[in-house]
């Protein structure tokens, strides 16, 4: 099948952007200036300007010295640079694979995309009529090669369709600038007396070639569709893309649900023949005032399961909002990894970690209330309490070591310990009493001290003497002492948890 | 004839409890039979597929309820995940190793909103995949307690709910209520240092069963009824003398 390509020159962006903010302005002459070398130079014209004989590039002066009437705005240095983006991204909704030309134009690869519109002469007519109702006056064109479609939007008329395969014909009567070549090449062929393109169109390419270069031979090539040109989309395509076109604006929230499910059916139908699984998706709901509405998901395991991956998607439905109605949906698989059927079903016999059942339990809570809020700990080989836990990072992460169970250690532990205020009899002696929120608490029973030393090549500090000790009510806690013991300082104290 | 008699209302019994919801759980070997604690459940088996609620209302009582649920898990649940629920980590997990709970199976989970915590649980309960979900709660309300009394029943997961809320609990569809208070431990011959864990167990509420006050400790292995074994010795040392 050949390449369909749309190029669509905004012929008036700049100005056509503040004439929609001042409508005022669109029923006089007016241009953009920026200051250039010390001097101020036009940059954009409106159509009055442009009939009146004002063009970009010419100096400020002498087009107020033609029409002193001229209204005038600074050009807002790289605004337009953003909003031709963000036109380009707008434009993925009539084909995935777009990108920027120059500053005001941009290319759609529309392979395969406009008999959703019915014709391609629909797919151009959406398109002229969607931006005029904003106030954009565009030229467009759609051939197979994206030099040709150039040239007729910026030599051309305003509206063109090129049938397959006939390039040559289209362009035969256009300036040789339309195929995009330095101008020092067309100034000579303009010297030579040629003037159009029909004129040199048959020549040897050697015998141009050593005329005017490579670049124009490449150029001209890049036209007549002998050599493919590539474009570099606004928006990389991922591998696993799907989407889906609505005819009518979807506002509802079953019709999302019904969009998304659809897009997953395929999705996973894809991946499941490939054994492969996704691990993060994107669906994005493109809304028809131009607004692109994201929901993402991640699993912890390779997933092509419909139902599953719809679940985590669907919490987060309620937060799209269609405003005026949703035309297109978009899912990316944005992560894939390869997924083990045949693990799968032994691990459907459940008890362990590696169990689909909780993947997905886990995926859900994380989904909603965030990744570092779910966690799993494993042993480490420290003494120190707080060092002797680390977090696991997946959720097949076994222990390597062996956990330490034969000492006692609190069931609830506090992140900081409280200071507490103690009576010791004798150094390293448990200690009688310690009052800890305005309650004193009679030690009757303890066992200790147990010294944890600071691990002096991970943090300096003291080292603590932790008691275990039980109060006259029975009660459990486990104290320290940090550092020795030194007379009558009371403030070294800490309660850090209590026992069962 | 009688004795058909016995037979037919004990299995209407039966009938009875699990038209209320409640599912005997065979297949469960429960080892720690000396315990009286379980005469007073229905059919003399501790409820798993349900949910237990644990009233506290100091960190010292929270201290004991959690070493007790985590005992009330090795001994009576089967090994498997658990999913501990709460604001922040106050869990040690290297000392539930003490009670035959291995640490790294325990996935802990802080919701940061009150709202979500129902909504974690839930789907906690709802996973069949996982043995038990225990969540530190303030607050728990009789809806709330409905709806993970009936995500249960079908996924025979066994819920236990701290409820932290000073003051008198709210009612609940809980099938049982308990209170754990510590006691002062036990160390024979007088020994000096601390001895296994020991608390005061009241079950205030048990559907289909008869609730009761009672002394255990936790051995390290399994839990044992402490005036029982007391009196042992006592009698013991009666003959002797």
């Amino acid at each position: 099948m050949s390449k369909r390509f749309v190029v669509i020159w905004f012929r008036y962006l700049k100005t056509d952007w503040f004439e929609r903010r001042e409508p005022e302005l669109s029923k006089q002459p007016f241009v953009l200036y920026a200051n250039k070398q010390n001097r101020m130079i036009v940059t954009a014209a409106n159509k009055m300007a442009v009939s009146k004989g004002i063009y970009p590039a010419t100096v400020l002066a002498d087009a107020r010295a033609v029409l002193p009437s001229l209204q005038v705005k600074q050009d807002p240095p790289d605004f337009f640079e953003k909003k031709i983006k963000e036109f380009a991204i707008w434009f993925i909704r009539y084909s995935p694979l777009v990108a920027i030309e120059s500053e005001d134009s941009i290319i759609i690869d529309a392979s395969g995309c406009t008999h959703l519109w019915g014709s391609e002469s629909a797919y151009l007519d959406d398109i002229v009529k969607r931006l005029k109702d904003i106030g954009y006056t565009i030229n467009i064109a759609i051939a197979d090669t994206i030099g040709t479609a150039w040239a007729l939007t910026h030599f051309g008329s305003e509206y063109n369709i090129v049938e397959s395969g006939q390039e040559i014909t289209a362009l035969a009567h256009l300036p040789p600038e339309s195929l995009r070549i330095e101008f020092e090449a067309s100034e000579r062929l303009h010297k030579l007396g040629l003037h159009c393109i029909y004129d040199f169109i048959k020549m040897p390419a050697s015998v141009l070639r050593r005329r005017f270069g490579n670049d124009f031979i490449r150029q001209l090539q890049y036209a007549l569709g002998y050599l493919e040109e590539h474009i570099q989309p606004v928006e990389p395509l991922p591998e696993y893309h799907e989407r889906l076109q609505c005819l009518e604006p979807i506002v509802t929230a079953t019709g999302i649900e019904i969009a998304l499910h659809q897009l997953l059916m395929v999705i996973c139908g894809q991946l499941k023949k490939e054994d492969k699984g996704l691990r993060t998706a994107i669906f994005k709901s493109w809304r028809v005032d131009g607004k692109i509405e994201k929901i993402e998901v991640a699993v912890n395991r390779p997933s092509s399961d419909v139902e599953h991956l719809f679940g985590l998607f669907a919490l987060k439905i309620n937060t799209i909002e269609p405003s005026l109605g949703i035309e297109l949906f978009t899912l990316d698989a944005l992560k894939v990894e390869e997924s083990n059927k045949e693990q799968e079903k032994l691990w459907k016999a459940g008890g362990e970690l590696v169990d689909t059942g909780i993947a997905q339990l886990i995926d859900k809570l994380s989904n909603k209330i965030g990744e570092e809020n779910i966690q799993r700990f494993l042993p480490d080989e420290h003494y120190w309490p707080e060092r002797s836990i680390k977090k696991a990072n997946a959720l097949d992460d076994l222990p390597a070591t062996k956990w330490n169970g034969n000492i006692n250690r609190p069931v609830r532990i506090l992140k900081i310990p409280e200071p507490i205020k103690v009576t010791a009899p004798i150094p390293d002696y448990p200690p009688m009493l310690f009052r800890y929120k305005e309650k004193i608490h009679k030690i009757v029973k303890a066992d200790g001290p147990e010294r944890i030393e600071q691990e002096w090549w991970l943090e300096e500090g003291r080292h603590r003497d932790y008691y275990y000790v039980e109060d006259e009510e029975g009660f459990r806690y486990w104290l320290f002492r940090s550092g020795h013991y030194d007379g009558g300082k009371q403030d070294r104290w800490f309660l850090h948890g209590y026992c069962a | 004839m009688v004795a058909s008699k016995t037979d037919i209302i004990a299995r209407l019994q039966k009938e009875i409890l699990s038209l209320g919801g409640y599912k005997s759980s065979l297949g469960i070997v429960q080892e720690s039979s000396g315990l009286s604690l379980l005469k007073h459940f229905p059919n003399a088996v501790f409820p798993t597929a349900a949910i237990h609620e644990f009233v506290s209302s100091s960190p010292e009582e929270m201290a004991a309820c959690s070493g007790f649920i985590s005992g009330l898990m090795s001994s009576f649940l089967a090994r498997g995940i658990i999913v501990w629920i709460s604001r922040g980590q106050t869990i040690f997990p290297q000392a539930l190793q003490a009670f035959n709970i291995e640490p790294h199976k325990i996935i802990f989970i802080h919701p940061t909103k009150e709202k979500e915590i129902w909504w974690c649980i839930e789907e906690a309960l709802r996973c069949s995949s996982i043995t038990a979900v225990v969540t530190e709660m303030q607050d728990l309300n009789f809806t709330n307690s409905r709806r993970f009394q009936l995500a249960v029943e079908k996924t025979k997961v066994t819920g236990f709910i701290l409820n932290a809320k000073p003051g008198n609990p709210n009612a609940s569809a809980c099938i049982s209520r308990w209170k754990i208070t510590s006691l002062p431990s036990h160390l024979e011959d007088g020994l000096p240092g601390v001895g296994h864990p020991r608390w005061k167990v009241e079950l205030k509420k048990i559907r289909n069963g008869k609730p009761g006050t009672w002394e255990i400790e936790w051995t390290g292995e399994e839990f044992i009824e402490v005036r029982e074994q007391e009196l042992v010795i006592q009698i013991g040392k009666r003959k002797t003398g």
